[in-house]
């Protein structure tokens, strides 16, 4: 299958594209493995950024892999690099306009981006920030701080905007978080999960604000201190020494569609990985995929994405055929509470809501459509999410009754008896 | 100081040495086959399994609630199943070894 002549090449190098990497050695891919990165650091784990790295007093990232290790599997890394050209016609690219690299296979691990809201005076103001790369937290942690008042704004109420504003009460700040939707969360889970994570916040200091939309931010002076007063469309407006965005991500197409390739909400690909071209797969958050479980098409911005796509396009493109077939997790870490995710809840048609008596904050929310088990969202209840996960995967029918009767333990007793 | 030993699964032997940090890390630091510690250890994936040998169970301790649980999600976990991510390096488990799980 493949030589040792054979050139495969990464663009991006954050979980999914070290994975990759990784794993195609495992897959006994003889030729060349190149590694690029526009970030400058070595490839540091993503979802302690938002968490432990903005509390921690060290800027010393958690690396995805040592440094020897990428020697041991003679992977080449191009980090501080960018890929400014992709001609898939001539299987190469270019490196900041200079270096030209040719490629035998090309995986496009090139993730997503934060999204920049329009937003009346943010460009002009220097002082905001977005949640993605370690550099962006170091930024903040200057910042923050830098600041005499110690206030922060956040626009956006998803789950990073909210591990942030928690990092940062820790620290000691007086957070506010300004979302536009209804309610916290709304995108991504049900009202009892978004009512949760505002009571907790609000215990814990943060003020959550809903249906607050930003219309304009603009620099002034308050008390001799330079801060950012952000205005919302009901005329409340609230001032902040750091500014942080927090409203999603898009996927990073740019190469892909300079190659021609079939592009949706993301880069279409098949579940082996590959792209509309034979040679180009994509893998991570950048990829629009379909779950095979779900029988629907989705794009996923999480580790357990990265990691298991990457097992399958490696092997694929070693020459193994795998298909992607995995059920989603996630999971969110905010002050003392744990939440845990798995599976997708999209077109649910009724839950189960379970709060585990004599326990406190120990709640999970079962989703269904009709009787099957779509998804389990358990806060401080990994017996939830662990009895969610194999339900799921065995497609395994739950009696409802018994799974609402929180006088009974939760156990695997809440199946259907046959 | 501990020094520590893991076996993996192709029995090959890697013993090392370190004063801070999680068992977790120090195996995927010294790239020990078998522990991918993907959530970055926070107990949320389980890609750190390793059984702990009898006569260290006592040194090493048992696994939280959250741990045990977690543990279910891995088909071959036994009483002596920990997630490395959870067991921090201290003195007090110098010259543990741990076999990675499959």
């Amino acid at each position: 299958m493949c030589t040792s002549k054979d050139i495969c090449v990464i663009i991006g190098a954050s979980h999914a594209g070290v994975n990759t990497a990784f794993n195609l050695r495992k897959e006994k891919w003889l030729g060349k493995i190149i590694l690029i990165d526009a970030d400058p650091e070595l490839p540091y784990h993503r979802p302690p950024l938002s968490k432990t790295y903005l509390t921690a007093n060290t800027s010393t990232t958690n690396l995805l892999k040592p440094v020897e290790s990428y020697k041991k599997d003679n992977i080449t890394l191009l980090l501080g690099k960018k890929v400014t050209r992709l001609d898939a016609v001539n299987r190469c690219l270019f490196l900041d306009n200079e270096t030209k690299i040719y490629y035998t296979k090309l995986v496009l691990a090139t993730g997503a981006k934060p999204i920049i809201p329009t937003i009346e005076g943010l460009k002009e103001t220097a002082s905001y920030f977005c949640l993605r790369t370690a550099a962006d937290i170091v930024a903040i942690k200057e910042s923050y701080n830098a600041s005499k008042t110690k206030k922060v704004v956040i626009i956006g109420g998803g789950y990073i905007g909210l591990e942030t504003a928690a990092s940062l009460k820790k620290i000691g700040a007086e957070v506010v978080v300004l979302e536009r939707e209804s309610r916290i969360l709304k995108r991504v889970a049900t009202a009892v999960i978004s009512d949760f994570f505002r009571d907790l916040h609000t215990q814990n200091g943060v003020q959550i604000l809903e249906n607050k939309e930003v219309s304009k931010v603009e620099n002034t002076l308050e008390n001799g201190v330079k801060v950012t007063k952000v205005h919302c469309t009901d005329a409340s407006y609230f001032t902040a020494e750091v500014l942080i965005l927090g409203v999603g991500v898009v996927p990073n197409k740019k190469l892909a569609k300079q190659a021609g390739l079939k592009l949706k909400n993301g880069i279409s690909v098949a579940n082996t990985g590959e792209t509309s071209n034979l040679n180009i797969y994509a893998v991570g958050d950048c990829a629009y995929h379909y779950n095979l479980h779900y029988k629907t098409y989705v794009r996923l911005e999480s580790v357990q994405n990265a990691v298991d796509q990457s097992k399958i396009i490696a092997a694929n493109i070693c020459g193994n055929p795998l298909m992607y077939n995995t059920i989603p997790w996630f999971w969110s870490d905010q002050y003392n509470v744990k939440l845990q995710i798995v599976g997708l809840a999209e077109n649910y048609t009724d839950y189960i809501v379970r709060e585990e008596q004599d326990k406190e904050n120990v709640i999970s929310v079962w989703y269904f459509n009709n009787d099957e088990l779509l998804a389990v969202n358990a806060i401080n209840h990994t017996k939830a999410y662990v009895i969610g996960t194999k339900f799921i995967k065995e497609s395994k029918k739950i009696a409802k009754e018994k799974l609402a009767d929180t006088s009974i333990p939760l156990s695997k007793d809440i199946a259907v008896v046959n | 100081m501990a020094k520590i030993t893991f076996i993996t699964s192709s029995n090959e032997k890697i013993t090392v040495a370190a004063t801070e940090g999680s068992v977790m890390e120090l195996a995927v630091n010294n790239n020990v086959q078998g522990i991918d510690g993907d959530c970055g250890g926070v107990c949320s994936c389980a890609t750190c399994h390793v059984f702990v040998a009898p006569e260290d169970v006592d040194k090493v301790g048992v696994a939280s609630e959250i741990e045990t649980d977690m543990l279910e999600l891995a088909d071959d976990a036994n009483e002596y199943s920990r997630l490395c991510c959870q067991i921090p390096v201290t003195d007090a488990i110098d010259n543990v070894v741990f076999t990675v799980a499959k």
